[in-house]
């Protein structure tokens, strides 16, 4: 992608490469003496070490090499020692491979800066292209295909001959195509196959690579290059309609999760609450809570905090909210003015509760492995946390739903909130429905606060964040409507990541909210109005 | 049910608002824990300005608590002229109005000897009309966009040119970068901030289609487009780098999004202005190793005085752990600076300490003297440093000396002929080309 960022590697690549390549470990100095490098603390003194190293064709030099770049590589400044901590935590002299039994206590970690991280990438490529592990080759490969040096030509072409492998085949191909692309004296054939190699691959790099081929090519080479842009810029162009897309489904989900919570408070109950997005904090600080407890107790579990907190998050935030409503919502009923400031002075209360418990700074929360990271679909990326938290935004909302639909409770809920006094003479009890409805809702912002604390600040102001846009999406979905959320998140969330390239994050916002508001004042009960007598109630 | 809203604005009566504010007083009434406490005549009180609750006390409680430990040191040593420090601590909440109130009770109600406050710079400008009118002091700590230099205010934080340019030469000279993003907050130090640099690389020859320039709202969290959109424009086979002015909360959620997208700091480093110890110390760093930011202070600066300096305050905190940065070093400098001036003219009388301060020397704890210059900043030296893996920076470049700070930007058409001086020319906006104050500023 980046494709000139290796050039200025080229020195120590070249040699890496000759090196590793005809087999000449005479040229480095002694394999201690370079190793001893590391313990002196300079990045010019490391960065010579790892190209003799690497050149050394000595079997240690691939482990240190992996090692540094893993912050697993220690030295010790006065002895000029230089240790690896293998993955099993057993220690190693790095020159002779011998165990050793502890670390000396003044060794320190060789460090690294971002120059060094690239010569130790390029290093490890040129000394993986033929390693056994085809995971290693293929990140090898590519490496190549970034730097395109022109010494790994005979190694790729070596390579991509043995290769087996249809994807690692394909990356060498592809890195075949970028070196001889670069090569001066390569043949315009060579260039044209080239440049048509790296057109199928049609990606953001291969465009890197195309556009900075130079101006000096012949007209033919230069024509092929064009056009390969051109094909490659229409194509991207249609995916990146596909990733905004995306892109607002998932802001469509989160906003749906927050919203899902003030969608039972305010839309079926009515209920005024500026606390939700406290009870959204409140389920992240759950998690953190849970997170803290794992990780001190039970290390093994961590991948699973998240399933175990969103239970607790449900009862804590449930349990609160049944408090609230219990001790202060229910005198203000058909108040709505009364109940706003005051859910408004308990969001105050209930952050600076949190603010005077956790402290005023951000919470670490994890990412466990399976939300962290992402996959390539086609030419977007596609990243976990955000993927998972669409699925469980879906979930939320079925199971809702469901129980809204077919449970006892959710039957005595709809008939209390939609006519009070005729529920109560049927002998529903209405005021423990109340406590109910409100204890769900605020037990679905805690569930949703379990997810929010993965791609947000676990502070004690989180909630704030998500409180306006949740009024945003219930009030244009339709009051009274969980389908109207759904349709009003996704919509909001689309527009929003349609106009954000256009107009930029804050214009966007903006236009959002003039948008909406003129959407009210056309259909002042939003998008899917209740219809009947819940609408006088 | 909006309708019906507005209808019950109209028809409440006086009684039924005062019932109904009661959960909101109840509110305010938890976000003030400190009331202003009463002293004896043989003291010399300290105003703290800093919010304790709101948006900004995440970053603002800590600066707090540094002003009480100096406090605390200082009357373990005797105090100042014979006589004990007390703080007052008053809290602003986030709200900018509410700055300038709380200043004003500092000053005439509890008659404090100086202040030290604030973080953003609105909140800077919103206490500057009392502090002139009082004529009282204020020490700033925090970095900022510069283009001003008051009376009564000391600016102890780096201006733009102890931070910025530096670390914009630091990414052209030693990462080769040909390609910028400059990401901010929408708010007035980023805008300020970037102009300047925009106006720093043309002037190095960089082409405006290399300059990327994006600005997102107070605390967004949802960064998927723009890293995307960084990803696209970093592909362009140029070396590309993010100048980030992006504020406070913001800022985890941007680092999670570009871990996850895979963009690495080898690919495109991002160097940060406003992240530092305490900002990171919410985040997992893993994803994070490599990219920089840039202070005059880093926690890991292994000096005898820092070194000294975190195991004090970390006892006085109670927690081994508690991180140090940035705007913590420069209240301890502000901080030392002002008891050297009232020590020298023996009196806290504003006038005598404004015109002491400038000269006044101050070992910061990174092993230099900084100084008090007279357009009412500092020197300080600069680091850049790589986040490592706990959370801490390893420093991978620093200037060779300490870096007197302009109080106008030289790379702006509007102020690069303004100088601040305090000393000769009493005005802190001299122009130098027609020798006249009262120049232009932006």
């Amino acid at each position: 992608m980046f494709a000139n960022c290796f050039v200025r590697l080229r020195a120590a690549f070249l040699s890496i490469l000759l090196i590793t390549c005809f087999a000449l470990p005479a040229l480095a100095g002694p394999f201690e003496d370079s190793v001893a490098k590391f313990a002196n603390d300079e990045f010019s003194d490391t960065e010579e070490a790892i190209g003799e190293i690497a050149a050394s064709g000595n079997q240690l030099a691939f482990p240190i090499i992996s090692a540094l770049q893993d912050g697993r590589l220690s030295a010790d400044p006065e002895t000029k020692k230089v240790f690896i901590t293998q993955a099993d935590s057993k220690i190693v002299d790095a020159t002779t491979g011998a165990a050793v039994d502890k670390l000396p206590d003044n060794a320190a970690t060789v460090r690294l800066n971002n120059r060094l991280r690239r010569t130790v990438e390029a290093a490890l490529g040129g000394l993986t292209l033929m390693s056994p592990d085809p995971a290693k080759r293929l990140a090898a490969a590519q490496s190549v295909f970034k730097s395109h040096e022109e010494s790994a030509l005979p190694n790729v072409e070596a390579a991509l001959a043995k290769e087996t492998n249809k994807a690692t085949r394909q990356a060498f191909a592809e890195a075949r195509a970028a070196i001889l692309l670069f090569k001066s004296d390569a043949s315009d054939n060579d260039k044209l196959e080239a440049i048509a190699v790296i057109k199928a691959r049609g990606d953001q790099e291969a465009m890197a690579l195309l556009t900075s081929i130079g101006s000096d090519q012949p007209p033919l080479v230069a024509k092929a290059a064009a056009g390969a842009i051109s094909s490659i810029q229409g194509n991207l162009a249609i995916w990146s309609g596909v990733q905004n897309a995306w892109y607002g489904l998932s802001l469509g989900s989160v906003l749906l999760l927050a919203a899902i919570g003030l969608a039972i408070t305010f839309g079926v109950m009515g209920v005024i609450n500026m606390a939700h997005g406290e009870m959204v904090m409140l389920g992240a600080y759950t998690t953190f809570v849970v997170q803290e407890v794992i990780r001190t107790r039970y290390p093994a579990l961590f991948d699973y905090s998240l399933l175990i907190a969103v239970p607790l998050a449900f009862l804590v935030a449930g349990g609160i909210g049944v408090l609230i409503e219990r001790s202060i919502i229910r005198f203000l009923y058909g108040r709505p003015l009364e109940t706003l400031l005051a859910t408004w002075g308990l969001s105050l209360v209930l952050q600076q509760a949190v603010r005077t418990a956790f402290g005023p700074t951000n919470r670490e929360v994890g990412n466990p492995s399976w939300m962290s990271g992402a996959f390539e679909l086609g030419q977007i990326t596609i990243t976990y946390n955000r993927l998972w938290i669409l699925c469980f935004t879906m979930a939320v909302f079925a199971i809702l739903l469901a129980m809204l639909r077919y449970s006892a409770i959710g039957l005595e809920m709809r008939a209390v909130t939609q006519n009070r006094r005729m529920a109560a003479s049927m002998g529903i009890a209405t005021s423990r429905v109340d406590a109910l409805t409100f204890g769900l809702g605020s037990g679905i912002a805690g569930i949703a606060g379990v997810a929010l604390s993965q791609i947000d600040n676990v502070s004690p102001n989180l909630g704030q964040s998500y409180i306006i846009d949740s009024f945003m999406v219930v009030v244009f979905g339709g009051v009274g409507n969980l389908w109207g959320t759904l349709v009003g998140a996704f919509t909001l969330g689309i527009a929003n990541k349609f106009l954000e390239p256009v107009a930029g994050a804050v214009l966007g916002k903006i236009a959002i909210l003039v948008l909406i508001i003129l959407f009210i004042q056309k259909r002042p009960r939003g998008l899917f109005a209740l219809k009947g007598r819940a609408v006088e109630a | 049910m909006l309708s019906k809203l507005t209808h019950e604005i109209a028809t409440v009566t006086r009684r039924r608002w005062m019932a109904a504010t009661a959960g909101l007083v109840l509110g305010l009434a938890v976000s003030a824990p400190f009331a202003p406490a009463q002293a004896a005549d043989d003291t010399i009180k300290v105003g703290v300005l800093h919010s304790l609750s709101g948006t900004m006390a995440i970053s603002e409680t800590t600066l707090k608590d540094t002003i009480l430990f100096l406090i605390d040191e200082q009357n373990k040593k005797g105090g100042v002229n014979g006589k004990k420090l007390e703080a007052v601590v008053v809290d602003p909440a986030s709200n900018w109005p509410l700055f300038a109130e709380k200043a004003r009770e500092l000053i005439t109600k509890d008659k404090v000897a100086v202040v030290f406050g604030c973080w953003t710079s609105v909140s800077r400008k919103s206490v500057l009309p009392v502090f002139k009118e009082l004529n009282s002091i204020l020490f700033y700590p925090v970095q900022y966009e510069g283009e001003e230099s008051e009376r009564n205010v000391f600016y102890t934080g780096a201006a733009p040119n102890q931070q910025a340019i530096p670390a914009v030469d630091y990414l052209m000279k030693d990462e080769k970068v040909k390609r910028w993003v400059l990401a901010g907050t929408d708010y007035v130090y980023p805008r300020t901030t970037n102009k300047i640099l925009e106006a720093y690389l043309k002037s190095k020859g960089v082409k405006q289609e290399d300059i990327m320039i994006n600005y997102t709202p107070f605390g967004h969290s949802d960064w998927q487009t723009i890293v995307a959109d960084i990803k696209k424009f970093g592909s362009a086979g140029k070396k590309t780098a993010v100048v980030s002015t992006i504020n406070g909360d913001a800022n985890v959620p941007f680092y999670k999004e570009l871990g996850n997208q895979g963009i690495k700091a080898t690919d495109i480093p991002v160097v940060a202005f406003s992240v530092g110890e305490e900002e990171l110390a919410g985040i997992d760093t893993k994803p994070l190793v490599g990219h920089l930011a840039a202070w005059n202070y880093f926690q890991s600066i292994k000096t005898p005085a820092n070194e000294k300096f975190i195991k004090d305050w970390q006892a006085y905190t109670k927690n081994p752990k508690r991180v140090t940065n940035d705007p913590m070093e420069a209240h301890v400098i502000g901080f030392n600076m002002w008891v050297k001036a009232v020590e020298k003219v023996k009196s806290t009388d504003a006038d005598k300490v404004i015109d002491a301060l400038p000269g006044i020397e101050a070992p910061n704890l990174t092993g230099g003297m900084s100084k008090m210059l007279p357009n009412h900043h500092i020197t300080k030296p600069v680091f850049i440093g790589e986040i490592k893996g706990n959370g801490q920076f390893d420093v991978v470049w620093k200037t060779p000396g300490l870096v007197a700070g302009d109080a106008w930007s030289k790379e702006l058409e509007g102020s690069k002929d303004l100088i601040g001086d305090w000393v000769g020319k009493k005005c802190g906006n001299w122009n130098t080309k027609t020798n006249k104050c009262g120049g232009q500023g932006s």
